[in-house]
């Protein structure tokens, strides 16, 4: 039995190359869907990693009022900052201001939202992992800025040592950071009390960072918190925070990927079905030859079965490879709905994503293959003899 | 002068760097209203002669002058017209479309005129009723025997009234009884309607229901017989 | 009978073949109709803007706002015909999910700038009259139940009432419809005078932007000039631009929409493309002998090239008319969901007939080598196979 699939099977691959024009129809069609497929689940891992990476387990946001995801209309002052950071649980706070400018994008030179970050020293020392690759740290009181990979990547005159016009004063970019590929490489940053008074904001913050004693901390600041409903703060763990940042987006993304692949996956399920039963067709007399001369019809089904598996898989490798070379590491931005900024991400074809790929690939190949192999099982030998 | 005249007519094929001397220097004449029958081994040149009356090949050298028309020369788009209105053709495998019933079959080459879609139909049913297959012109090619295909056929060649018909083989892939009943529908246009008709066969019985036979061997017409 | 039952009983001779080619088309064809609408509901806000209105935002950042004294300044700029302001409410109703734009307006001022959005005379007195008022486009109204009189609680994030609550309640009176098309901004509206006695104190007076009618549209680039040239040293400057301009770049802060869904639709109809041209290279290579039957029926070599090239235009032209068709069917059924973030979705003529050119387009292309290989078929090697 073995034997007999084995050779049948032989004999398909082998007259494949005559039969490469309609055979190029189940590869193409489904390394199309698996191209798109993979791109934009990419598209949407990498917004979300991208979002998720800035989050630390042992850190915490703190904002004003019951709001969960605005940092841009959150307003701390001085008093509350002190509280916050004497509280029990804090092992280390940061207080930071939040807003937004408006700078071209490099790629349409269309303003968008971009934000800058206010910050002191404990602003790096809450996030240990963000490192100045280029240049230098920005120096107290002067207007100076550091800028993260994504923001220099994306937006105009982001560059190390240029002048940038924000909110009608000058500041120079004096250094890149890198924060493990996180959100913050979106942002720039300077420092606290000269963006303070240069945006007007006197001695407000709009959110603290805190990095807390341990895990049960962040329950006993929020407990704190409701004792004391009169300072209106909230506290949301920072995994939590932009999680909730990225849900919306990656689920409209994922859906609508899987929605376009899937009506693509249908057109191609059916190019496969009608390359499938062209090749059948092409033999059908090799085929009742075959059984005639008493091979069964079960290596006969898996025969036409095993040439369209292989045929979508050669697919979904092409199609994996067009996603993975095209797109991967390859860098947009979007509108971050949730802090209403932009945000760099590169798309990220991971390893998971590309499985998803190869699946979707053997399933149409499957698919396509199932109903030309039955009918080719089923072909009575004599008429099938005749080529009728 | 004949409606069917060739002179010096010479065809060559090339296979490969092989050139193939099908017709060599043939000179024919046929009378309007003959009925024509052309014998001869495989490969001497019959399909090749009846392709050239047909309008279907070019010859190498000479003249053929069909139906008041001399067909040497003419382009592809010239002779295709002339086909439409001066020749019927009737094939060894009948050649009818498949997907088409009977009726429609019958009608194509009328397709090529400039009558309406009903006279059209008419014209079909008429052509069907003089081979005798008024009842079918509903059925499928498939669904028809193999003498009424042949019928079907010989009614699609004469709907739109083609002076001159043109046989390959017609009755080669049909039992003697079927065959002799074709044989006697050929006889019956030739005689009652004024068909000229040439009739390549293998079968020396068919060839008795012509008006003469003809001998073609090498390319050449060896001997006439009345 | 005629040539074109002739073509039409040809290409439905494997019927097995011919529709799975159609279900592929068809699939291509449903995905162009969707994605190009989508993309166009991105675009939504840039088509509909009114010709002679222009948008006055906050220089720096559309987050910032602007104070609503520049009201009488803005009026008094020459070629100014009449102005009115919106402000961003953001706010959440029931579940963060119910997504839709909340504005506090003018009400008779922003309907007479928004001439495209009708409302029933007596409601907008009403809409007026009422401080606590509230309209909604009818629409949005339908979806979530809402009837005139109903109470419409909205939790506010950016602004927060004078007693530091976050709840707000406002009195449906009335619904509006919008002209020809909706658009994304039509939002939930209500009286901007109750909305700025009730905020925080030290946030009244601040509006989102305004929006101004020209008196001549010719001359928008000026008077856009003229209102920034009186903000421009005030601690609130201001960056006009006709509305169509705002909201395109507005629009594009999301990204290049109408890039990634033309990338999908080239990958899409590639693909398509490949498989019918290999259809109809199969379907051809059956037919050899008929197309030969045909030309000694005296069938000239034009019209037998032109029988099959017609076949391939019918078969795509009827799979782009029936995707295109389903598109509208699907865009209707799954409309209402995505009304929450790209507003109305539809089917425009552009796309419609767009894709009906591109289907026979596709035919010709596809029909092209077939047809010319029929054209070039010799009928005395045809018919000798």
């Amino acid at each position: 039995m073995l034997g007999q699939i084995f050779q049948i099977t032989l004999l398909n691959l082998r007259n494949l190359p005559s039969r490469l024009g309609s055979s190029s129809v189940i590869v193409v069609g489904i390394g199309g869907v698996v191209t798109v497929l993979v791109a934009i689940l990419a598209m949407a891992a990498g917004f979300s990693a991208t979002l998720n990476r800035a989050g630390a387990p042992d850190r915490a946001i703190v904002l004003r009022g019951g709001s969960s995801s605005a940092e841009l209309s959150s307003t701390i002052d001085l008093e509350r900052s002190q509280y916050v950071a004497t509280l029990d649980g804090v092992r280390l706070a940061s207080g930071e201001l939040y807003t937004v400018a408006d700078i071209p994008k490099r790629a349409t030179l269309l303003p968008s939202n971009v934000v800058i970050r206010g910050v002191e020293q404990s602003a790096f020392e809450v996030r240990p992992e963000l490192r100045i690759v280029e240049g230098r740290n920005f120096t107290t009181g002067r207007n100076e800025l550091i800028a993260g990979r994504g923001a220099s990547a994306q937006f105009l005159g982001i560059d190390l040592g240029a002048t940038v016009e924000l909110r009608q004063s000058e500041w120079t970019v004096v250094g890149i950071f890198e924060s493990g590929g996180s959100a913050y490489e979106s942002e720039l940053w300077a420092d606290l009390a000269t963006a303070q008074s240069a945006f007007r904001r006197f001695s407000l913050i709009s959110s603290m960072r805190v990095l807390l004693e341990g895990p049960g901390a962040i329950e006993s600041v929020r407990g704190e918190f409701e004792n004391n409903p009169a300072v209106d703060l909230s506290i949301t763990s920072e995994e939590e925070f932009f999680r909730s940042q990225s849900e919306f987006l990656t689920t409209l993304i994922t859906g609508f990927g899987y929605g376009v692949a899937l009506i693509m996956a249908v057109g191609a399920m059916f190019a496969a079905l009608n390359t499938m039963y062209a090749a059948v067709s092409t033999r059908t007399v090799e085929i009742a030859t075959l059984r005639a001369l008493g091979f069964g019809s079960a290596p006969v089904v898996i025969s036409v079965l095993v040439e369209s598996v292989a045929l979508a898989l050669i697919g979904g490798l092409l199609g994996a490879a067009v996603a993975w070379f095209g797109f991967n590491g390859y860098t947009v931005s979007t509108l971050n709905q949730g802090s209403f900024s932009q945000v760099a991400f590169d798309f990220a074809v991971g390893p998971d994503i590309l499985m998803t790929g190869i699946v979707w690939a053997l399933t149409l190949g499957l698919a396509g293959g199932l109903f030309p192999a039955l009918q080719a099982a089923r072909m009575p030998i004599t008429r099938a003899l005749r080529g009728d | 002068m004949g409606i069917i005249q060739l002179n010096q007519v010479s065809r060559h094929f090339t296979k490969g760097r092989q050139k193939v001397e099908v017709l060599n220097d043939l000179d024919l004449e046929i009378e309007e209203g003959d009925f024509l029958a052309l014998m001869g081994p495989s490969g001497s040149g019959k399909t090749t002669l009846l392709n050239l009356i047909g309008g279907l090949d070019q010859p190498t050298a000479g003249s053929v002058e069909v139906a008041g028309r001399q067909l040497a020369g003419l382009s592809s788009r010239k002779l295709a017209q002339w086909r439409s209105r001066n020749i019927g053709f009737i094939f060894q495998f009948y050649n009818l479309l498949p997907i088409l019933s009977a009726r429609r079959n019958v009608e194509l080459p009328l397709l090529l005129t400039r009558l309406g879609g009903r006279q059209r139909r008419r014209n079909a049913d008429v052509a069907l009723a003089i081979v005798g297959l008024g009842d079918r012109a509903g059925h499928k090619p498939g669904e028809l025997s193999g003498g009424q295909q042949q019928r079907v056929a010989i009614a699609r060649a004469i709907v739109a009234d083609p002076r001159i018909l043109v046989c390959d083989e017609p009755t080669g892939d049909l039992d003697r009884e079927t065959a002799d009943e074709i044989l006697d529908l050929l006889e019956l246009l030739n005689r009652e309607h004024g068909k000229t008709i040439i009739m390549v066969t293998h079968d020396p019985k068919a060839a008795t229901h012509a008006r003469r036979t003809l001998y073609l061997d090498k390319g050449s017409l060896v001997r006439e017989a009345a | 009978m005629n040539s074109f039952s002739l073509i039409w009983s040809n290409l439905f001779r494997r019927r097995v073949r011919t529709f799975l080619t159609l279900f592929s088309i068809i699939a291509a064809f449903l995905l162009f109709g969707l994605l190009r609408s989508v993309a166009d509901a991105f675009d939504s806000g840039v088509e509909v803007a009114g010709v002679d209105r222009l948008t006055v935002s906050p220089k720096y950042s559309i987050i910032d706002g602007l104070p609503v004294s520049h009201m009488s300044q803005i009026l008094a700029t020459p070629g100014v015909a009449g102005a009115t302001h919106s402000t961003w409410f953001g706010g959440t109703y029931q579940s963060t999910a119910n997504f839709f734009p909340k504005f506090p307006v003018e009400p008779r001022a922003y309907f007479e700038m928004f001439d495209e959005y009708i409302i029933d005379p007596a409601q907008l007195d009403e809409f007026e009259r009422i401080r606590t008022a509230a309209v909604a486009p009818a629409e949005l109204a339908e979806e979530y139940g809402w009837q005139v009189g109903d109470r419409i609680p909205i939790e506010g994030d950016i602004w927060l009432r004078e007693d530091g609550s976050r709840r707000w309640e406002f009195e449906l009176v009335g619904t509006y419809r919008i002209r020809d098309d909706e658009n994304l901004f039509a939002g939930f509206l209500f009286n901007y005078d109750y909305f700025d006695e009730a905020r925080l104190a030290a946030t009244e007076g601040i509006v989102s932007n305004f929006s101004v009618r020209v008196a001549n549209p010719d001359e928008a680039a000026e008077v856009s000039a003229r209102i920034d040239a009186r903000f421009e040293n005030s601690i609130n400057p201001t960056r006009t631009a006709t509305e169509a301009e705002a909201n395109r770049q507005f629009a594009a802060q999301v990204g290049d929409i109408g890039l990634i869904m033309n990338s999908i639709l080239s990958a899409v109809f590639f693909t398509i493309l490949l498989l019918t041209a290999n259809t109809m290279a199969q379907a051809l290579r059956e037919r050899v002998p008929e197309l030969a039957v045909l030309k000694t029926l005296g069938f000239t070599d034009r019209r037998v090239a032109l029988l099959v090239l017609l076949e391939s235009v019918l078969l795509c032209g009827i799979g782009g008319a029936l995707g295109i068709a389903l598109a509208t069917l699907v865009l209707g059924a799954i409309a209402p969901d995505l009304a929450a973030f790209l507003g109305q979705v539809e089917m425009s003529a552009m796309t419609t007939f767009g894709g009906l050119g591109i289907a026979v387009l596709l035919g010709i292309v596809v029909g092209l080598n077939p047809a010319l290989s029929a054209r070039r078929l010799q009928v005395v090697e045809a018919l000798r196979r």
